[in-house]
């Protein structure tokens, strides 16, 4: 089911451990995926699923994933083993770019 | 977007790390997590409606900002030098607050009726464990009050400002990547912990996975020792501590040194482009920001410092006085008097939004503008290439007939003299110019100048009528802790000294 997702909002996968907090969101409603299961409000009840054997690419802690288009980026906050992925299509990492220390 | 959200995944990355403390003895990421836990379980039992910080620096403050965040309640860090009606009216403002503070300031705390303890008394309470302890963190709001830090009140009663969970996170997490520091890294905090440095340290070093480690009274010589001793990596001065270390007599060297940042207050030219040439082997990072703003909002790269000093081209040596470029989640306008907003070159005040902006006071709400902007009141303009050079307070700037000066110029230029080690330019009531230039400067110790010099000095790097009519001598200027000139007490310190 497609939603509208809103920055800073967090989510977590209905399969394994993986949880993440949107940087930024689309302007559109989509469908944001771990394993090819739609993920959930930490607190939402999930009913039980399987992740598609095809997707367990995993996320990494503290990455950032976006798509092609650039139109969201996620933080990864918890890893896991499915791959996630926005309306079927799996977001990559994107490469850091670091800003000197400044605190 | 809880604080503590960045806690619980440094413990997942990198619990084992020492974050906080000594090499030997310091506080583990899982460690800091534990007594967070326990602290929010004491505080929760305690009924605090907040957690007021009165002491110095040290592993006791981040469990405190931890245990504060993790139970939904503000941490409070006030200044322990304030005056005792300061800090009784200060306190009167947090009436449910449990106190962390020092043997000698526990008083205060009992005066005003307040459940307190010492920092060890705190960091052995938080050993304990309490997960027996019933009620969950209070939840009910979504976006609480973190940290509260009281403005200096420079000019005028110290405002509350409220910096929320949301405004920190953004801020970290727009500037900072997980987990990129190496084990090795180790962080210097000589800022007292009601400076918003001090705030961003421990939650900026924590995501990177950087140890932090504090100074609780700043002297040259410790500085350096410490960096030495501890293979410090990282620091960050005001720029009155840089002036005092690279002006000491100490042995200077900082091998272990790659990164040194500097804010807070106004970096005269003159000074950056020493300690540059002193310290070729660091990085130079200049971060401009506000308590408002949770701390950089533009900040001046290692590879600017760089050009800018080797550089024949004036655009680019210039750039050793700005402050940078803006941080990506920050949109920044220089705006005119009639709110307009305006080109390159042009100066204005600076406004700025993004979501690590708070601009949020204690009793005050928002101030911000229909579109989410909030003014610095600091003035400035952009270069070409979206530089930021930040020209001063807008309360600070003298008006000389119908020209705004701002005293920050006229400053540096002071401060390129030899026998100049500090200097302030203000603004004296006058019959022909609504205000007209005065100059109080400290010279350096055994050097003498003929104020008709410093106004052929001033004169030469300027135009007429930016030079100051008259010049005082004074031994010290009153300056914050954290380097901040306390301009509105100029006029009566010159006016003492020339009776």
């Amino acid at each position: 089911m497609a939603v509208r997702l809103r920055t800073g909002q967090q989510l977590v996968s209905a399969v394994d451990n993986t949880a993440v907090i949107v940087i930024r969101a689309p302007a559109a409603e989509c469908t944001l995926t771990c394993g090819g299961v739609a993920m959930a409000g930490p607190g939402e009840p999930v009913p039980a699923a399987e992740p598609d054997p095809s997707l367990l690419g995993g996320s990494e802690l503290g990455k950032r994933y976006v798509d092609d288009a650039d139109t969201i980026q996620v933080l990864c906050t918890k890893a896991g083993t499915g791959t996630l992925a926005l309306d079927g299509k799996p977001l990559l990492i994107q490469a850091p770019r670091p800003l000197p220390a400044s605190d | 977007m809880r604080l503590t959200l960045l806690l619980d995944m440094a413990v997942d990355g990198f619990g084992h790390r020492v974050l906080a403390g000594r090499r030997s003895g310091g506080i583990t990421a899982a460690e800091l997590a534990r007594q967070s836990h326990s602290g929010a379980a004491l505080l929760r039992q305690r009924g605090a409606g907040a957690l007021v910080y009165l002491d110095v620096n040290g592993p006791a403050f981040p469990v405190a900002l931890f245990a504060a965040a993790r139970s939904g309640i503000p941490l409070v860090p006030l200044n322990y030098r304030l005056g005792q009606r300061q800090l009784d009216a200060l306190l009167a403002r947090h009436p449910a607050a449990v106190g962390i503070g020092g043997p000698g300031v526990l008083a205060h705390f009992q005066r005003a009726g307040l459940d307190a303890m010492t920092a060890d008394e705190w960091l052995t309470h938080t050993t304990a464990d309490r997960s027996e302890v019933s009620g969950a963190p209070s939840d009910e709001e979504e976006n609480p009050v973190a940290v509260v830090i009281y403005t200096s009140g420079t000019t005028s009663e110290p405002k509350g400002v409220l910096l929320r969970h949301e405004n920190l996170v953004s801020y970290v997490l727009g500037s900072v990547e997980f987990a990129s520091a190496d084990e090795k890294e180790a962080a210097l905090v000589s800022v007292p912990p009601y400076h918003i440095a001090a705030v961003a340290n421990v939650v900026t070093n924590l995501y990177a996975g950087r140890r932090t480690l504090v100074l609780e009274a700043f002297t040259p010589g410790e500085w350096l020792r410490t960096v030495r001793e501890e293979e410090v990596t990282s620091a960050m001065v005001v720029p009155t501590m840089l002036a005092r270390i690279i002006d000491s007599a100490e042995d200077l060297s900082v091998p272990s040194l790659r990164s040194l940042s500097y804010g807070g207050a106004p970096m005269p030219a003159a000074l950056i482009k020493r300690a540059l040439r002193k310290w070729t082997g660091v990085d130079f990072v200049n971060a401009y920001g506000l308590t408002e703003t949770s701390s950089t909002i533009a900040l001046l790269g290692p590879q600017d410092h760089r050009a800018a000093l080797a550089s024949d081209d004036p655009v680019e040596r210039a750039r050793l006085s700005s402050v940078g470029r803006p941080l990506p989640g920050i949109e920044l306008e220089i705006r005119g008097p009639g709110g307009e907003i305006l080109g390159a070159g042009q100066a204005g005040r600076i406004y700025v939004r993004g979501s690590q902006v708070s601009a949020e006071y204690a009793g005050l709400g928002r101030a911000v503008d229909d579109h989410g902007f909030f003014d610095t009141r600091d003035d400035g303009y952009l270069d070409e290439d979206g530089y930021l050079f930040v020209s001063g307070r807008a309360d600070d700037t003298i008006i000389r007939g119908a020209e705004n000066i701002a005293p920050a110029e006229i400053e540096d230029v002071l401060l390129r003299h030899p026998a100049v080690l500090d200097a302030v330019v203000f603004g004296v009531p006058d019959q022909d110019w609504g205000q007209r230039i005065e100059a109080a400067v400290v010279l350096r110790p055994e050097t003498g100048v003929d104020p008709a010099d410093l106004r052929d000095f001033t004169m030469r790097a300027l135009r007429s009528s930016k030079t100051p009519d008259r010049f005082w001598l004074l031994d010290a200027l009153p300056r914050t802790e954290t380097g901040k000139l306390l301009r509105r007490m100029v006029p009566g310190l010159v006016e003492e000294a020339g009776r």
